[in-house]
């Protein structure tokens, strides 16, 4: 015993520096193996969506008349040309749902930035203001959250007609006030503390103490929320691509494909399963991330 | 122990008598009421969080406010720091009144009054670095000072309040408790404040880096000639580092004096008890504790007459009914107290 | 046989950067009837050895102990289950925050009928007569209708009390009390240590107080343990302790207090307690020590006799002076 006390002495004695705040980080995160899991998937997918022209074997739009429907390679029928076969109108799958990838990622940063931007802002904006500017805000985002998301989401793009773009920002309007949300309460907990106290004392304008000393304050838990938003914005984006409401074909976004080879289940499973997967692993990849990040950056999971 | 505090005052005296110095801040009648509830079912009520104090700090002096949880004391520091408005009553600085030159947003009027906040894991902004921190309060209110000029005074001010150069760059969470309140004050000091706020400074530190941050303090006001305001429930703190002592129950001060009249003759019971109840590191003392029968009665619901009364052994009648004043009279004894004022009808004699 | 009896109680946490080491082979000898204090400043581990016993540590700890039984039982080896028939009946804690040490949902009475109810197995009637009993006992006042005050409101002090009530509910043989009075006020402070000194003589319970104000120590206790991160450092009776402390870290400790200064400036302790990564080789206390030499610097002392107060130290100091130095 006391032995091992003396050994031990030694090896605390010798300076360990202490962790810095990204290490620190990541020794947090990567307790969480589903969310380092998450984190190398979206990786991938991050690497495809740069890099899908290079990696694409074919156009994603080119039609190869004599190749309709063709089976995947290890079908019966199925030929290295087209690894992954080719849709109704002979376009190769590889191709489209490597290009499909850089349309969810355009789909989640443009979505995701536009939400975060506006629902911090007003969120901050709500923690300081008066009362009845906040009472009056809130309720704003509580009627907006009382529509189901998609359905207003759909009555959006209905209103300012079916495209991509405005698919994203229907999505970012109806993502938005869980931004707002979740800032306001950050805001309100970081106020009353003393380092904002300070500034007010040293004379730091309003705005800069909202936007300079407590925003930056309040960043772990909008961070986890945009990453668990980035999957929303693609699922969402999906659903009314498969409505028919976002991307129009022949764009080779994921939902839009589902919708444009429904009729084909039966016959080639493929062009259904393929993009309904890629959908699948990107979100559930994103959603373990996600979790991952909210570990090490929500203060109340800490342990110290 | 009474031979320290004789010889201390000896030199303090001394010290007083060279230089009658001009009172830097007058506080007149302070008061500032909240108003709570008041929702859509409810009527509000007002509470009296601070309730008529009036003093005068000093260049080189300390004035110690004490008292317990809820006595309207951090209230007092918040007010007299400009983070709010009186409610009632005057505020003056250097000749300047307080009141209609805050809504102007007058800065040069702010910064002559700096705080330090008690829990120093709260006080600094855990995403800017000690050196941003510090030269933030120039930044906003001295644009004429080049960046350059700007980092050279912080690094001063690091210097001065006994940290390291390559302190400059680190961020708080790298620092300990007795280190951060030392950075506290090094920000307190940047604008060269006249007078310092310090709201119980040391209390959330351990006793060996309490010292270590009183004699810093101690230093400051000597080099630079500051008036402290020291908020603290700390008597034997209070003992060691007050010029002036205000004793402070409910929102209002019930005595008011010197601390060495106060600490050696205190008049109201309340102070009596207050210090009698204060633990003394001497285990051959034998204590004659005042057991204080009761709590704090709730500030929305305070009873009649004098405050104190319901927990008081002296209370008469007359405490039940009618609100003694701060006075210098020393009514029940019959003696004038001179400077040291007490609010009770039956002020304690020395005997006592 | 000693009511609690622990030999070389060490605690590590494993935390995102290695072990952290919070208790260092501290001993800890309760009697029955005994009143004794921990003392020491944050980081210090005065806290952690009694969470130890209790059980109550989280599961990133590793405890170690040569020894470690309560009136008989080997703590190391109860199960959980058996362990909870013991912690909260015959040990039982009291905590710095009364305000949040209460369950907001409940009732004051429904909290105490609980103890009572898992542990003494009393019937209704014989659990609120109890109760009654217990609340006039730590002297709060009108006890049938406090039973049902919820805690939010009651005030800090009344709070303590009905803690206090809690967890003498079982007659408990040894309560240990950390930091109770920290969060109150001076006059509900006395209070308080009053009722606990009572409580201690009348009932023959052992308390452990753990606390960091040496006035409450030298008012309140016969024997004070001094830790220094995670150490025992000394241990003496209190009138001893205050009028001659062996460890250099003690008289340090109690020279810094301001209520014994000599002058404006008070004698202060250079530099922190040592963390996780700044632990020196030696002596902990070494750095920051006036009297330390190479000696101390390199090697970890060992314990002196009981009559030096077990103190952890090369050179005990005697009426302020270092013992041995010139031996060197």
């Amino acid at each position: 015993m006391t032995d091992n006390n003396t050994d031990a002495d030694t090896t605390l004695a010798t300076p360990i520096a202490p962790p810095g705040p990204l290490r620190e980080f990541w020794s947090y995160f990567s307790e969480n193996r589903g969310a380092v899991a998450g984190f190398y998937v979206f990786l991938l997918f991050l690497f495809i969506a740069i890099f899908a022209p290079l990696l694409a074997p074919h156009s994603p739009s080119e039609q190869f008349r004599d190749f309709l429907l063709q089976p995947p390679v290890w079908e019966e029928g199925g030929s290295w040309a087209f690894p992954l076969g080719t849709d109704p109108l002979g376009r190769d799958m590889v191709s489209r749902l490597l290009h499909g990838a850089r349309y969810s990622f355009f789909i989640g940063v443009v979505v995701v930035s536009l939400a975060t931007f506006f629902g911090v802002g007003i969120g901050v904006i709500a923690g300081f203001s008066p009362r009845w500017i906040d009472t009056l805000i809130m309720r704003l985002m509580d009627i907006v959250l009382s529509f189901p998301s998609l359905l207003l989401a759909l009555v959006l793009v209905a209103i300012l007609g079916p495209s991509l773009i405005n698919a994203m920002i229907a999505i970012s309007v109806v993502l938005q006030p869980h931004f707002v949300r979740l800032t306001r309460a950050a805001v309100m907990t970081e106020r009353t503390k003393d380092y904002v106290t300070a500034a007010q004392v040293a004379g730091a304008s309003t705005a800069r103490v909202m936007f300079k000393t407590v925003l930056p304050n309040c960043l772990g838990p909008i961070i986890v929320q945009a990453a668990l938003s980035f999957s929303t914005a693609v699922l969402d984006a999906a659903a009314l691509g498969f409505l028919g409401m976002g991307a129009q074909p022949p764009t080779p976004e994921w939902g839009t494909m589902l919708a444009e080879s429904r009729e084909f289940i039966l016959r080639a499973w493929w062009v259904v399963t393929l993009p309904g997967l890629c959908i699948l692993i990107t979100v559930l990849a994103i959603n373990l991330m996600g979790d991952g990040l909210r570990d090490a950056l929500d203060p109340k999971l800490k342990r110290s | 122990m009474s031979q320290v505090l004789q010889n201390q005052m000896d030199k303090r005296q001394a010290e007083n008598k060279q230089v009658a110095k001009k009172p830097i801040l007058i506080a007149r009648d302070l008061k500032r009421h909240y108003e709570v509830g008041g929702g859509m079912f409810s009527k509000s009520s007002t509470v009296r969080a601070l309730d008529g104090a009036s003093f005068t700090l000093t260049p080189g002096r300390t004035l110690a406010v004490v008292g317990e949880s809820g006595c309207g004391k951090s209230t007092l520091a918040r007010v007299v720091t400009m983070i709010e408005q009186a409610t009632e009553g005057a505020l003056e600085i250097e000749g300047d009144a307080i009141g209609e030159k805050l809504a102007q947003g007058n800065k040069e009027l702010r910064a002559k009054v700096q705080i330090v906040f008690q829990d120093p894991y709260g006080s600094l902004n855990p995403r800017q670095s000690i050196g941003k921190t510090l030269m933030e309060p120039l930044l906003i209110n001295r644009p004429d000072i080049s960046a350059k000029e700007r980092e050279t005074r912080a690094r001063d001010m690091i210097a001065m309040v006994g940290l390291r150069e390559e302190h400059f760059d680190r961020y708080p969470h790298m620092f300990s408790g007795g280190q951060r309140q030392r950075i506290a004050v090094a920000r307190a000091l940047m604008l060269d404040p006249k007078i310092l706020v310090l709201d119980e400074p040391v209390s959330a530190l351990d006793l060996s880096i309490q010292s270590q941050i009183l004699n810093l303090l101690v230093d400051l006001q000597d080099r630079l000639d500051l008036a402290y305001l020291f908020i603290s429930h700390d008597l034997s703190v209070v003992r060691h580092f007050a010029d002036d002592v205000m004793v402070m129950y409910l929102g209002k001060p019930v005595e008011q004096g010197s601390m060495e009249t106060v600490f050696s003759q205190p008049r109201h019971p309340y102070t009596k008890a207050l210090l009698s109840a204060t633990p003394v590191a001497d285990p051959t003392r034998k204590s004659k504790r005042i057991k204080l029968s009761g709590e704090l009665p709730s500030p929305m619901n305070l009873p009649q007459g004098c405050a104190f009364n319901p927990r008081c052994w002296r209370a008469s009648e007359k405490c039940r009914s009618t609100r003694p004043v701060l006075t210098g009279a020393g009514d029940g004894a019959g003696t004038d107290l001179g400077d040291h004022l007490a609010a009770c009808f039956h002020p304690l004699e020395d005997e006592d | 046989m000693s009511l609690l009896e622990i030999r070389n109680l060490t605690v590590e946490f494993r935390t995102a950067s290695g072990l952290f080491r919070a208790v260092d082979s501290v001993d800890v000898t309760v009697e029955n009837g005994d009143l004794l204090a921990i003392v020491g400043e944050s980081g210090s581990g005065k806290s952690v050895s009694m969470l130890a016993v209790m059980g109550l540590l989280p599961w990133t700890a590793n405890i170690t102990a040569d020894k470690m039984e309560f009136d008989g039982h080997d703590l190391r080896s109860l199960s959980a289950k058996a362990r909870r028939q013991i912690v909260g009946k015959d040990i039982s804690m009291i905590f710095q925050e009364p305000m949040s040490s209460l369950n907001p949902c409940f009732n004051v009475g429904y909290q105490i009928k609980e103890t009572l109810r898992i542990h003494m197995g009393m019937g209704r009637r014989e659990r609120h007569t109890r109760a009654v009993e217990l609340m006039t006992q730590v002297g709060i006042p009108d006890p049938e209708k406090r039973l049902s005050a919820f805690p939010h409101q009651m005030s800090g002090g009344m709070s303590q009390r009905v803690m206090i009530a809690m967890a003498l509910a079982c007659k408990p043989k040894l309560l240990i009390a950390d930091e109770p009075t920290t969060a109150l006020d001076v006059t509900i402070q006395a209070q308080i240590l009053d009722l606990l000194t009572d409580l201690q003589e009348t009932t023959d319970m052992a308390l452990i107080l753990i606390t960091h104000d040496m006035g409450v120590v030298a008012e309140t206790v016969d024997r004070v343990m001094v830790q220094y991160a995670g150490q025992r450092v000394e241990e003496q009776m209190v009138d001893k302790l205050f009028a001659n402390p062996h460890h250099p870290y003690t008289t340090a400790l109690l020279a810094a207090l301001p209520e014994r200064a000599q002058s404006r400036h008070l004698p202060t302790i250079p530099g922190v307690v040592p963390g996780q990564f700044d632990r020196p080789q030696g002596c902990l206390f070494s750095p920051r020590c006036q009297f330390a030499d190479a000696r101390c610097k390199s090697q970890p002392p060992g314990r002196a006799g009981q009559e030096l107060g077990s103190v952890l130290c090369h050179y005990p100091l005697v009426d302020g002076a270092p013992l041995n130095k010139e031996a060197s």
